[in-house]
């Protein structure tokens, strides 16, 4: 057979496998942040629907389903079918350039850091148009909000993560766990590691920056007119993203896939779930931030931090 | 030419934070709100309006669903409303058992307060903690009443059952262990950024403007007013028990905040001070099976509930029922504060200043 169309359909099957491990995660996410905050606080979580609730994801993604399919009559049709395909694609594809192991990828970009940072700023027209779409007082606000912050929050992630890529000298994913193989990152750039939690954390509209979707102020802000699938879309977009974001961190912080004894991916798999807990964490614990001191802490203390610490790694890079 | 119009926005009788079924209208400059209206009524019962046509007795348990988080307090306040109408005085010992009761009562109210108000600026697991001790209160008065959360315990004269034998061991055991909960809640809370940011210089009201608009119980000492009826016209036998009134200083939602955990604090206090000086005696005295106060009597009797002052106003006209009973409900009060509480503020404060208020539309709505 030509080697393109062998070519072709290895690739077809690596996606069918990150598509799938990552659909099954995400799903899965959601058992997890829910037991793990029942946990916390000091109750149980899903019990009934198969052993422990294990079988809880299964039994919401059927109830999401087969749910009415409900669209404001005021709504703007098209707009309000695509804002949840909007949302959810750019979460999906981003997964193309993550590194699980040295040779476990469905593609190596040279860029890999800027495909993933352009590719989640397209996550941001989904909420938009959520908003606009549903027509709804409350929704618009919380799309509005959520949509300053999004793009507020994009700007310091980008800002913080130019600390390590100014140690590693490439934006290739691959190569920058390579950088990493005397000292992960986050000895170097313990700054930019704080930044770039809490950059994350608002990225994907976490407790305590989750006032988008703040159910006891805005209903449900931005998805508050969603319901079965759509619902399901957006959902299924925020965990995405948690998840990339966290590989990002293992990647870019934590050295990606290295460990000693197990294989790659598990280490890689540990280093994600470990940032996904901390993220359930914290919603468990912290109250939530208003929108205007929000805005304030990420303009007002984040942006000179960020600019602070890319100063001084190019300082400390130019004396040694 | 470009043209900026008020937002209307309406929080709906059905909405998760509002508390019950309350509904403000918010006219919005962006998210900056510019006036306030509050629309209440839905939960109105015509408890008034009832109690003109049954005896004094059968209304106690109209009373447990005014303030439904505090079913004692309201008992209380109506029992002794009657009592003072027609000159009966409950024994000592059934008056030490109201009290310890009641403050029990108290600190359960202030616990669905404390729950359902970090939950509301996020804090979710704050909420569970809380109602898991008040679970151990609830098991109290299951304990002694057989009910939970609309108790209906006190009765005209006195109380209609004692304290089991079991209650005491448990009770103790209760009062050692809950000031270190309480500092579990402090824990997450008091010393948080960001709780500090959503609540520090939310919702101001100076205490001019809490005494014009008539605001009593915690709201008011959260202004700085020292005004507790406990310890301004001591009521049962509150004047035996040592006990402090915490204050604020700015108005603002902490200091409401702060008032209320020390509240739970002091209600400790007195529970110990109760449950060590409660004597033996009767439980209840001798009241005539048909009730009728002296004609043209009237009275008004207030009590310091957990949200407030809770005032009862009877008129007897010399029958078996009551000719006007009026309810002076806290909530209804205190509510009157929120459009002055929020003018100038964001959305996000319009949910703080609620919670900080307290309101239950059970005692707004009657």
């Amino acid at each position: 057979m030509p080697t393109v169309v062998v070519e072709i359909i290895v690739v077809l099957v690596k996606i069918a496998v990150v598509f799938g491990a990552v659909a099954l995660v995400v799903a899965y996410l959601t058992y997890l942040e829910r037991k793990v905050i029942g946990h916390m606080q000091h109750r149980m979580g899903p019990m009934r629907v198969g052993w422990h609730g294990l079988l809880q994801p299964i039994a919401d993604g059927l109830k999401l389903f087969t749910k009415e399919d409900i669209i404001p009559s005021q709504a703007d049709r098209w707009v309000f079918f695509l804002a949840p395909v909007v949302s959810l694609v750019p979460a999906f594809i981003a997964y193309a350039v993550i590194p699980f192991d040295r040779n476990f990828y469905i593609t190596h970009l040279n860029i890999g850091v800027l495909y993933i940072l352009a590719v989640s700023s397209l996550g941001v027209y989904g909420i938009v148009m959520a908003g606009w779409a549903s027509n709804s007082k409350y929704a618009i606000l919380g799309s509005f909000r959520s949509a300053a912050q999004m793009f507020s929050y994009e700007i310091f992630l980008g800002f913080s993560l130019i600390g390590p890529l100014m140690i590693a000298g490439s934006l290739d994913l691959v190569k920058i766990v390579d950088a990493q193989s005397k000292v992960w990152f986050i000895v170097y750039q313990p700054v930019a590691f704080l930044l770039f939690l809490v950059a994350a954390t608002a990225e994907t509209n976490r407790v305590p920056f989750d006032l988008p979707e703040a159910e006891t102020e805005l209903v449900a802000g931005f998805h508050t007119e969603y319901s079965g699938m759509k619902f399901a879309f957006f959902f299924m977009a925020e965990y995405a993203n948690m998840v990339i974001v966290g590989a990002m961190a293992s990647v870019l912080f934590l050295g990606g896939w290295s460990g000693p004894v197990l294989p790659g991916v598990i280490w890689f798999f540990l280093k994600v779930m470990a940032f996904i807990f901390l993220f359930i964490w914290l919603r468990a614990t912290l109250p939530r931030l208003r929108y205007d001191q929000l805005m304030y802490m990420g303009w007002k203390v984040m942006f000179p931090i960020a600019i602070l610490n890319i100063v001084g790694t190019g300082l400390v890079i130019y004396l040694l | 030419m470009l043209e900026t119009k008020e937002l209307i926005l309406n929080m709906g009788p059905q909405h998760p934070s509002t508390h019950g079924v309350l509904r403000l209208v918010l006219k919005l400059e962006g998210e900056t709100i510019v006036g306030t209206d509050v629309v209440i009524g839905y939960l109105h019962r015509g408890s008034e309006k009832i109690a003109e046509n049954i005896p004094y007795f059968e209304f106690v348990p109209y009373t447990d669903r005014l303030d439904y988080t505090a079913a004692l307090s309201s008992n209380l306040g109506y029992v002794m409303a009657v009592e003072k109408l027609s000159n009966i005085r409950p024994p000592e010992r059934a008056e030490y058992i109201r009290v310890i009761l009641t403050e029990f009562q108290r600190i359960a109210a202030h616990l669905v307060w404390l729950g359902t108000h970090a939950m509301d600026l996020g804090a979710m697991t704050v909420f569970l903690y809380c109602f898991r001790e008040r679970e151990t209160i609830l098991d109290f008065f299951e304990m002694i009443t057989g009910a939970r959360l609309t108790i209906n315990f006190f009765r005209i004269g006195g109380v209609p059952a004692d304290l089991p034998p079991q209650f005491f061991a448990r009770a103790w055991e209760f009062l050692e262990t809950f000031p270190d909960r309480i500092k579990e809640y402090e824990a997450l809370l008091t010393r948080n950024k960001i709780w500090l940011k959503r609540t520090k210089g939310v919702a101001v009201i100076s205490a001019e403007d809490a005494i014009d608009l008539g605001l009593t119980g915690p709201s008011l000492r959260g202004s700085g007013v020292s005004f507790d009826i406990r310890r301004a016209e001591p009521y049962s036998v509150y004047d035996r028990f040592q006990f402090d009134i915490p204050i604020g200083e700015k108005g603002d939602v902490f200091d409401r905040y702060m008032v209320r955990v020390e509240e739970m604090r002091q209600s400790i206090r007195i529970i110990r001070q109760g449950l060590e000086q409660i004597p033996e005696g009767d439980l209840m005295t001798r009241v005539p099976r048909k009730l009728k106060p002296p004609a043209g009597a009237e009275v008004y009797v207030r009590i310091e509930a957990p949200k407030g002052e809770l005032g009862f106003y009877i008129v007897s006209d010399g029958g078996e029922k009551p000719y006007r009973l009026k309810i002076r409900g806290p909530s209804f009060v205190n509510l009157q504060s929120l459009p002055l509480m929020v003018q100038g503020g964001l959305v996000a404060d319009v949910v703080a200043a609620i919670g900080s208020i307290d309101v239950v539309l059970g005692e707004v709505d009657r």
